[in-house]
């Protein structure tokens, strides 16, 4: 109630804002997400791998929506935020479309790479914006990028570099490289790849793993076998979904630290942060979920703010004018993560830092210092516009 | 024996008449990691005692005569009130989760605390010793300011970006001011016509007139060398005469002088790593600046605008005041 007061007595100092698409001044969000998606399966959620979903980020998203209510309501609107589940790409297609036709132009798409781009390509002829907040896909920054898509979640590249960065940094820089087969881990072998060769890491010697326990195999799913023979200084475990990587670290054959998918893992979040807010926003989500906020969760939020701060800052209900807003230098982001963030303009990527962590601690920051950029130094992280293939 | 059972109290006496003496000008420094206030003497900057507290103790602020001075210790959901003649904690006041920034009303009879974990600014009698109301305002309340004529309380909501103002007496929001992002603290102008606010992501101040409750202006900051992104405002700190602001500037590890009439910088100065709390001495010419991430407070001459001294400080140094 007491809210209700206090809302109801800010609202009359303001002169609402032109009309909402959606008609009766409020704002509607619609977050879709997908039942069957493999990251949410009950067994890989309570597992815990570091830097992968500990639950649906939608819960990350109505965090930040009671966050945004003073803020709206200082531009005379409110944020509606719907969560729809669908079991298939196409019903994801006809779902965006109903919503849409019915004034929705705001989306958070919680989905994988080719639904995302699924969804992206049908709003080819619509104005929308689109938010992904968990495909960490690099194509869809690259070749399959779209003008009314937007990404809080950082690409796989972003994550390999700056872990990268942190080798270059400690000079550990020869490399055991273990790798799974899974079509996840082609993706993220790709962009370990491509990092490598931008920081001058060497891999010594490179090995496939598979899961198993089979004693026919065993020179491929026995850790202390796979890590044996050759002389490294770090072993880099390049695994999507993390369950090979958990058992790396103290199965090693040789003391040596392992990095990648276990061990020192990259992230965009942490519980652990304690700096820039960060703890307040941990607790916020504790609170309403009961476990610990991970990086989806993190950029689920995060596009809940950016629309808080575009409808905030340019008072404005035409969408051409908050894509334009987001899109260009001028919109400051607090992402609680130290650095004021905006968007890459040549493939509507967040600039971000990246976190360094242990299963308890962020050990350091990406950019990590030394790592300068002409412009910006977030931009040493991920696809920087020399390399662009996004065509917007 | 008998000597020293009378020797202990005397010398006790003796300690208390000393402290109770105007004018000591010490220097506390609350240091959020090893909950500790340190008090120093002014000059030759020696620790006369480091007062131990509730846990996380951060912001401060001395009672209308400079015999209390509280300290807001976020991890014990505390306000400490430390007894400015004997330097101990006399007693600890519950406020509500992780008080964060606080103000007393000009007649003293009231405390006005931010709740950072909850988004309430808590208002406490002080005579009563209880929790009188709790206004819901935007998530991470920081900066709290009542004004001198007790009729409005402003608080910054980190969140949303917004200053919001309250009635002191109806005890509702009134207004709610689009601000930076991350607004931190406030700063009055001596002829109460400006409201300054700092920005910390925004890395600027915004300036409010409060008769009207409109953004008047806004000041940026650009040391030299360092990006847009390390300039992050938080301390705010004017002079009397209403000439001079001292600006900090966290991650730019500078504060910025800014002349108050032009709103013109005037100068940058190098302190310490991540510079948040700033405090004049009473006779204006030294500034004290609390460095957290470098764990030291610079001591400045603000009349050459030169560090004269770096102190360490206690683990991750916060806020500092100074009695007079």
């Amino acid at each position: 109630m007491r809210w209700f007061k206090t809302v109801a007595a800010a609202l009359v100092l303001w002169i609402p804002a032109a009309a909402w698409a959606a008609g009766n001044g409020n704002l509607n969000l619609v977050l879709l997400e997908w039942d069957d998606d493999p990251r949410y399966r009950e067994r890989a959620v309570e597992a815990r791998f570091p830097a992968q979903p500990w639950g649906r980020p939608y819960a990350g998203a109505a965090v930040a929506v009671k966050e945004a209510r003073f803020a709206m309501s200082a531009a005379g609107t409110k944020l509606e935020l719907e969560r729809r589940a669908v079991t298939s790409a196409d019903q994801a297609g006809q779902l965006f479309r109903e919503r849409y036709g019915q004034g929705v132009r705001i989306f958070l798409l919680d989905l994988p790479a080719v639904m995302v781009a699924g969804i992206a390509a049908l709003s080819d002829q619509q104005p929308a914006l689109l938010f992904n907040v968990s495909a960490l896909d690099d194509a869809l920054r690259q070749e399959q990028c779209h003008k009314n898509l937007f990404h809080t979640a950082p690409s796989r590249s972003m994550l390999t570099d700056a872990l990268a960065q942190y080798l270059v940094f400690k000079k550990w820089r020869d490399l055991l490289v273990l790798k799974g087969s899974q079509q996840g881990d082609a993706e993220y072998y790709r962009a370990f790849q491509r990092s490598a060769k931008r920081y001058g890491l060497k891999v010594e010697a490179e090995k496939d793993f598979v899961l198993g326990r089979d004693p026919r195999q065993r020179s491929q799913n026995n850790v202390a076998l796979l890590t044996a023979g050759e002389d490294y200084e770090v072993v880099y475990v390049v695994d999507s979904q993390g369950e090979f990587a958990r058992d790396v670290p103290y199965q090693v054959q040789k003391p040596r630290p392992v990095v990648g998918a276990a061990g020192l893992v990259a992230d965009w979040w942490h519980w652990a942060w304690e700096r820039h807010g960060a703890p307040q926003v941990n607790k916020r989500f504790l609170k309403r979920e009961n476990r610990p906020m991970t990086g989806y969760d993190w950029s689920a939020w995060m596009a809940v703010k950016v629309i808080t701060e575009a409808v905030l800052r340019t008072r404005s209900s035409e969408l051409s004018e908050l894509r334009d807003y987001i899109r260009g230098g001028e919109i400051t982001l607090d992402g609680v993560k130290g650095y004021p963030l905006n968007f890459r303009s040549w493939n509507n990527q967040l600039r971000q830092p990246v976190f360094l962590t242990t299963g308890n601690w962020v050990v350091a920051q990406a950019p990590l210092e030394g790592f300068l950029h002409q412009s910006n130094n977030l931009d040493t992280l991920g696809f920087d516009q020399r390399e662009n293939r996004c065509k917007l | 024996m008998r000597l020293r059972k009378y020797l202990v109290p005397l010398a006790l006496l003796v300690a208390s008449l000393g402290a109770h003496a105007k004018g000591t000008g010490y220097v506390f420094v609350s240091s959020e990691k090893d909950h500790v206030v340190t008090v120093f003497e002014p000059g030759s900057l020696k620790k006369v005692k480091e007062i131990q507290t509730s846990e996380r103790p951060r912001a401060m602020k001395f009672s209308a005569d400079h015999s209390k001075l509280y300290v807001a210790c976020g991890d014990d959901d505390a306000i400490d009130v430390i007894d400015v003649a004997s330097l101990t904690v006399e007693k600890s006041i519950a406020i509500g989760d992780d008080p964060d920034r606080f103000d007393i009303s000009p007649d003293g009879k009231y405390l006005y605390a931010s709740n950072e974990d909850e988004g309430l600014l808590t208002i406490y009698d002080l005579g009563a010793d209880e929790v009188v109301a709790e206004i819901e305002v935007g998530e991470e309340p920081e900066g709290v300011l009542v004004s001198p004529d007790n009729q409005r309380v402003y608080v910054t909501s980190e969140v949303a970006n917004i200053v919001h103002v309250v009635d002191a007496s109806s005890r509702e929001l009134v207004a709610n001011i689009v601000v930076g992002n991350r607004p931190r603290r406030f700063a009055l102008t001596p002829d109460q016509k400006q409201l300054w606010v700092t920005n910390e992501v925004g890395g600027t101040v915004t300036i409010i007139d409060p008769a009207s409750n409109q953004v008047v202006g806004e000041i940026e900051f650009k040391p030299k060398g360092f990006r847009a992104e390390d300039v992050t405002p938080v301390g705010m700190v004017m002079t009397r005469d209403g000439a001079t602001a001292y600006v900090t500037l966290g991650g730019a590890n500078h504060f910025a002088v800014v002349d108050v009439p032009t709103r013109e910088v005037k100068q940058y100065v190098l302190v310490g790593k991540r510079a948040w709390g700033v405090a004049l001495s009473p006779d204006e010419r030294t500034l004290y600046v609390t460095n957290g991430k470098s764990d030291d407070m610079s001591v400045i001459d603000t009349g050459s605008l030169k560090v004269v001294r770096s102190v360490p400080a206690g683990r991750v140094p916060h806020d500092v005041v100074v009695d007079n």
